[in-house]
């Protein structure tokens, strides 16, 4: 049985735990890229070995996109920035939010999701990436704003078989796609609300807070997104957006995530809100639907039920792809929790950690 | 006779180790342009991509804030040490 390894970002650096194949037991590296903020994290298992990313961002010495070959023993950069704004933009790189590899059959493509809002993309498997000029110069740009978070681009899920498609979600901006190879793009955010609008102006163009998008390789069409008050499906890749949120206990969240082998199967971690922020009830609790969203059910099991106060941010819930699948997800308390059943039962891995931003999980030969 | 860039501990990895690096810069603006070229991963951790100096990265010329005196226009003379300083503010 292979091993797994989980690549946690947190508020003070970057945090790399392996396990036996029965991923019961977790041991955990040093913490590297110390006193900087990972808020985004990568796994790219498309060549031989795995490598592995964080975007990692220090208060005083800024941000910058690192890599690493040998499991986060060690993490590297290029001389030249991996990421940078050209000149003629006048932009300045604030911080990566999201590291993605391409479909496997784009082998060495990347993308880098950075605030300000823009999309970057490489294709020497992550070391360099060039900005992506197509949404860029969307006239939209001028008037996506920022969330309380910032001005991010914090969601990238390329098509699994089509190179030229590709959806990004930005905060506060919604959800863009192409169908071109990122030459143009539009918004697609027909059915999701800005609550915060005026009546007659809740379902905009663009401008939604989305907050997390994702979907299944296996049903590229179907897309779930968390936004800021909504959960939704689309059928249609994001044609349009339905509402489905019967049984939460609050429409408010930050991540969404797809069960890696049941396509109808879905995760969130709800949070009271608009001004909270903090579980319902104050449960840690996941919620599951095994019918794309029209029904959930809370999952509590190895979970604090009472007092709890923590979040679970837009990168803190993933899995490892495995068989079964590991379903992780990290708090802002500096606790990672594991699911090997679906959800239906949850163990505290590691705590002690700083404030989680970002979890990816993989299991490796 | 040169100058020198003083670095924090934190920067000399980036540095190869060296804690002092020599600069015939005329200004700091330019000791900065020079280490673009010669250690540029050490130079975007104290500029961003528009030349701008970091928010909480601050430059002494001896003992002297050079924002108190012309900012990355002032002049460098020789001996002079420019010490890098990370700001309280940024944690």
């Amino acid at each position: 049985m292979s091993d797994a390894v989980l690549l946690i970002g947190t508020r003070k650096g970057v945090v790399v735990a392996r396990s036996g194949g029965a991923r019961s037991s977790w041991q955990m590296n040093p913490l590297q890229l110390v006193m900087s903020s990972v808020y985004g994290v990568g796994i790219d298992q498309r060549g031989a070995t795995p490598r592995l990313f964080a975007g990692a961002t220090s208060e005083h010495w800024g941000p910058s996109l690192f890599h690493s070959d040998d499991l986060g023993a060690s993490w590297q950069e290029p001389d030249q920035a991996p990421v940078a704004f050209p000149e003629a933009t006048g932009a300045s790189l604030a911080r990566v939010w999201q590291i993605q590899p391409g479909p496997p059959n784009q082998p060495g493509v990347v993308y880098a999701g950075v605030e300000p809002h823009a999309l970057f993309r490489s294709e020497d498997g992550g070391v360099t990436f060039d900005l992506v000029e197509g949404l860029y110069n969307h006239p939209h740009r001028p008037e996506w704003q920022p969330g309380n978070g910032g001005a991010c681009l914090h969601t990238v899920v390329p098509h699994p078989t089509d190179p030229k498609r590709l959806l990004v979600a930005l905060s506060a901006g919604g959800v863009y796609r192409t169908t071109d190879g990122g030459a143009n793009w539009e918004a697609a955010n027909s059915g999701i609300q800005s609550y915060w609008m005026p009546e007659d102006q809740r379902f905009p163009v663009f401008g939604q807070c989305v907050h997390k998008v994702s979907c299944h390789p296996s049903r590229p069409e179907r897309l779930f997104a968390q936004n800021h008050f909504g959960v939704y499906r689309s059928e249609n890749y994001g044609d349009s957006w339905t509402a489905v949120e019967s049984g939460l206990p609050s429409t408010f969240g930050f991540p969404v995530l797809v069960h890696p082998h049941l396509p109808d199967t879905v995760y969130l971690f709800p949070l009271q809100a608009d001004s909270e922020r903090m579980p319902p009830g104050k449960h840690c609790r996941i919620y599951r639907s095994r019918d794309l969203g029209e029904s959930w059910e809370p999952l509590a099991n190895g979970l604090p039920q009472t007092n709890y106060h923590s979040a679970v941010l837009r990168d803190g819930l993933c899995t490892d792809g495995g068989e079964p699948a590991g379903i992780y997800f990290g708090t802002r308390n500096g606790e990672v929790y594991g699911s090997f059943d679906e959800g239906d039962s949850w163990q505290l891995l590691l705590d002690h950690l700083p404030d989680v931003l970002s979890v990816r999980a993989a299991v490796v030969a | 006779m040169t100058a020198t860039l003083v670095l924090p501990a934190v920067l000399r990895p980036a540095a190869g180790g060296l804690r002092e690096i020599p600069t015939e810069a005329a200004t700091v603006g330019q000791a900065l342009d020079l280490l673009a070229g010669q250690l540029p991963l050490l130079e975007r951790r104290l500029r961003d991509e528009r030349g701008r100096l970091r928010q909480h990265v601050r430059i002494y010329l001896d003992s002297d804030d050079i924002f108190d005196l012309a900012g990355m226009d002032t002049p460098v003379p020789p001996g002079a040490k420019l010490h890098i300083v990370p700001a309280v503010s940024g944690g």
